[in-house]
């Protein structure tokens, strides 16, 4: 047994006492779905692990239904304080539950086990403990006194972090005063289901939050119902853009986080020990199922070799397999789907040119595998330097000076995030200046935290999650504060007639930010 | 004996010149009461793209202007603004039959929102952006950044206030603007570019077209090197469509207004057009 040779160590999967099959979680209950139910598998075995409830247009119906009685007749009218006392509860029973949703999540997901449970549970409760204490702290959001929740919000989130996801999604739109209803992705509802019963627990009022299982035409018809104030969407631009389309003419109030291509940018002087593996964290995370994911890397011509060499040493040393094993790396990758994705841009990498290196491990025989792959001398045009592959797929590519980096790393209609190593501090501040990419790492990668807004630029999408920014997507101002009107209240003072009735214009869809009353004009000076 | 006037040609803005549009075209621009005023130009298709190659150009230099000298520079508007308040107020008298009183009121309006706005020029960032406490050893920081491009849709029922009131916000963070003006009062959008270039606001940082609305904006809201869509004066357009064009290439939108509050100064404005940029950096004593 060489020292790379470990015995194995399976996290137990005691812990978790799963039930056959799900339901819908709706006001409260679990409920049948009136779809034809779809299995949950682990993406490292093929096995079965559970019957999922199929959501049709008639449960999404029901969802939002729920969800609207709940905030007109609990939860808008709850007080800040008693809503935070909910979400302190509910981050509390995820901590006293973390290992079960751990393991959880690692099967359903095929992620391995350290990450899920040094990484994304413990995100998952910090999530609600950060927003929890914003719930009764809302006029300082920015965006004055008094601002209003908006209502129903539709989420539909994805497989990479389905947990994680979650609470990104329901914390601050629960803190706001909003109801919800969630879909979690068709291939790992697991996690949601089971956070689900800790709802039950907290004993949150029912219809406050609604989760409701499917695939893609569930989501679909869950952000195109009337009945939702509020979308907020995690997952690919292509569907990014389909919901932009969606509410295009609504009143409804949007937040994407879609894809990302970022560069990691490494300079001659990087602390090269940590470089090494803030490439390898940045890209072969989660199996580099992240839509951050430092999938290019911009290495500086100079040390080019150096860093090639030494990515792939260590990248030899990487365990890939069972998800539970404490000791693996690089898990399963979450579908069939996701899979013949990674190998056909990977092939295209192939095919155009660039060469390609995967680290020699072994592949188990079921499930959906990926081994850890470099590609050199990439050209940027090449698909694999330009389209997401959301895989352990690294593409390397060269640069001479800072400007040539910049441009380089920004020659991408993504903008999400963006990877500096330099040991000069006024480089990397100057450099992450010009970076057009909504998240700056500098000499570290893939760092979350619930006060840090996340987001991103360009077709990356729009709007925050984390931080006060996080929170201001879930809230308006209130009526009185957001018209601080000095012109209007000028122009009516000098007899000066308008085309429109303030009141007659609130019947076209506008932003609910803006309001026309005008007594709210006359308030005074801008604000 | 009464002398003769010279009567002005209005052309488009573009790049910091002035040029005719390329296809030729002109519309007759006529007062309240149907006198004629000017021939306007009516931008084509190829104008709108020119004005969005001349405002990418613009972007880098303008949004890497400090803080400080954008705000002098737009505060400078105003003052020439306040310089040629007669010239303005005649013209929007001419245009909109508005009384001596309206027509000041408005110029009066419109050049204290650029004073206003120019205030913010080194201090939005303090209220938009945010120092995060984060859970390690990382300095973390947000600050809002311009998103780019932004194309605007004036509004329509005023000559001056309500330009103003669309570009100034989109300016004050570091954006390029290519604005459609009232297609009904676009003459005040015209001499208000011959104070832009007069200003000290570098060439390309705010593109005038004149024209339809209806005709230019599709090509601005399905432009993929355009960032953002400021459809404040489209109410009277197909602007779900403009929406739904705008969709293609994910960019940030704000629906239109209507009212005597259309585009009323806030700071919502400013933010509308900017990316909120979170930068992390360890923290160690090694």
């Amino acid at each position: 047994m060489s020292f790379l040779e470990y015995a194995p160590a399976p996290e137990s999967r005691a812990i978790l006492s799963l039930r056959d099959s799900y339901g819908l979680f709706i006001d409260g209950e679990f409920v049948d779905g009136h779809g034809t139910p779809f299995q949950t598998s682990s993406p490292a075995t093929e096995e079965r692990i559970a019957t999922i409830a199929n959501a049709n247009a008639a449960d999404v119906d029901i969802a939002v239904a729920a969800a609207r009685r709940a905030y007109d007749r609990t939860w808008s009218r709850m007080s800040g304080r008693d809503r935070g006392k909910y979400l302190f509860r509910i981050a509390r029973l995820v901590q006293e539950r973390a290992r079960e949703l751990a393991v959880a999540e690692s099967l359903d997901n095929g992620k391995p086990i350290k990450e899920s449970r040094d990484v994304d549970v413990p995100l998952v409760a910090a999530w609600f403990f950060y927003y929890a204490g914003w719930a009764d702290k809302l006029d300082h959001a920015g965006l004055g006194a008094n601002p209003r929740s908006l209502g129903v919000a539709a989420q539909v989130i994805p497989w990479n972090f389905p947990l994680l996801m979650l609470s990104w999604k329901i914390a601050p739109a629960l803190a706001a005063g909003n109801t919800v209803v969630l879909k979690p992705a068709e291939t790992t509802p697991l996690t949601a289901l089971l956070f689900a019963e800790i709802l039950q627990q907290a004993d949150l009022p029912p219809g406050v939050v609604n989760i409701i299982t499917g695939a893609g035409d569930t989501g679909a018809a869950l952000v195109a119902h009337e009945g939702v104030d509020k979308v907020a969407f995690t997952g690919s631009t292509a569907v990014g853009r389909a919901i932009a389309k969606q509410v295009a003419g609504t009143q409804k109030k949007v937040t994407l986080e879609l894809g990302g291509k970022a560069a990691n940018i490494v300079f001659d002087d990087a602390p090269i020990d940590q470089a090494i593996e803030g490439i390898v964290n940045g890209i072969f995370f989660n199996q580099g199922h992240v839509c951050c994911a430092g999938s290019r890397l911009l290495v500086q011509e100079s040390i080019h070799d150096e860093v090639v060499e030494r990515l792939k040493s260590r990248l030899s040393t990487l365990r890939l397999g069972d998800p539970l094993d404490k000791n693996t790396d690089i898990g399963a990758i979450n579908s069939a789907e996701q899979l013949e994705r990674i190998n056909e841009l990977s092939d295209a990498g192939v095919d155009e040119g660039a060469e390609r290196w995967s680290a020699p491990c072994e592949i188990p025989e079921n499930g959906f595998w990926y081994a850890p792959t470099i590609f050199t001398n990439v050209q940027t045009s090449n698909r694999i330097a330009r389209e997401e592959i959301f895989g352990p797929v690294l593409s390397v590519l060269t640069f001479r000076t800072p400007a040539e980096a910049i441009a380089k790393a920004n020659n991408t209609p993504y903008g999400l995030s963006a990877g500096i190593w330099t040991d000069k501090g006024s480089r990397i501040l100057a450099v992450a200046d010009q970076l057009r990419a909504g998240v700056v790492w500098a000499n570290t990668f893939n760092r979350f935290d619930p006060s840090s807004p996340f987001g991103g630029y360009k077709e990356s999408g729009y709007g925050r999650e984390g931080g006060r920014h996080g929170l201001a997507a879930y809230l308006a101002p209130s009526s009185a504060v957001s018209a601080g009107r000095a012109g209007a209240q000028r122009r009516l003072e000098t007899g000066e007639s308008t085309s429109a009735e303030p009141d007659t214009a609130a019947e076209r869809p506008a932003r609910p930010t803006r309001t026309r009353t005008t007594r709210a004009a006359k308030k005074g000076a801008a604000k | 004996m009464s002398r003769l006037a010279v009567p002005k040609t209005y052309k488009l803005y573009i790049g910091g010149a002035f040029p005719r549009s390329e296809s030729g075209r002109t519309y007759e621009v006529v007062s309240a009461s149907g006198a004629f005023l000017a021939n306007a130009a009516k931008a084509s298709r190829k104008d709108a793209r020119d004005a969005v190659v001349a405002a990418r150009g613009a972007v880098a230099g303008w949004a890497g202007a400090t803080a400080y000298n954008r705000g002098q520079v737009l505060y400078r508007i105003a003052e020439l603004l306040e310089g040629r308040r007669a010239q303005f107020v005649a013209e929007i008298e001419d245009a909109e039959g508005a009384t001596r009183a309206q027509a000041s009121a408005q110029v009066d309006e419109a050049i204290d929102r650029w004073v206003w706005y120019a205030g913010w020029a080194d201090k939005f960032a303090q209220v938009a952006g945010n120092a995060n406490p984060v859970a390690g050893p990382y300095f973390n920081i947000s600050v809002p950044e311009p998103t780019g491009v932004v194309a605007i849709v004036a509004p329509q029922d005023s000559s001056l206030v309500g330009l103003v009131s669309a570009v100034a916000p989109a300016l004050v963070a570091g954006n390029a603007v290519v604005v459609v003006a009232s297609e009904r009062f676009p003459l005040s959008a015209i001499s208000l570019a011959e104070v832009l270039a007069t200003s000290d606001v570098p060439k390309g940082v705010v593109n005038v077209l004149t024209g339809s609305p209806a005709e230019i904006a599709p090509w601005l809201a399905s432009h993929a090197d355009v960032n953002a869509l400021d459809l404040v004066g489209a109410g009277e357009l197909d602007w779900v469509d403009l929406e739904f064009a705008a969709a293609d290439t994910l960019k940030r939108v704000l629906r239109p207004e209507q009212g005597p509050d259309a585009a009323a100064p806030t700071l919502d404005r400013i933010t509308a057009f900017t990316e909120t940029k979170t930068v992390w950096h360890t923290k160690s004593l090694k």
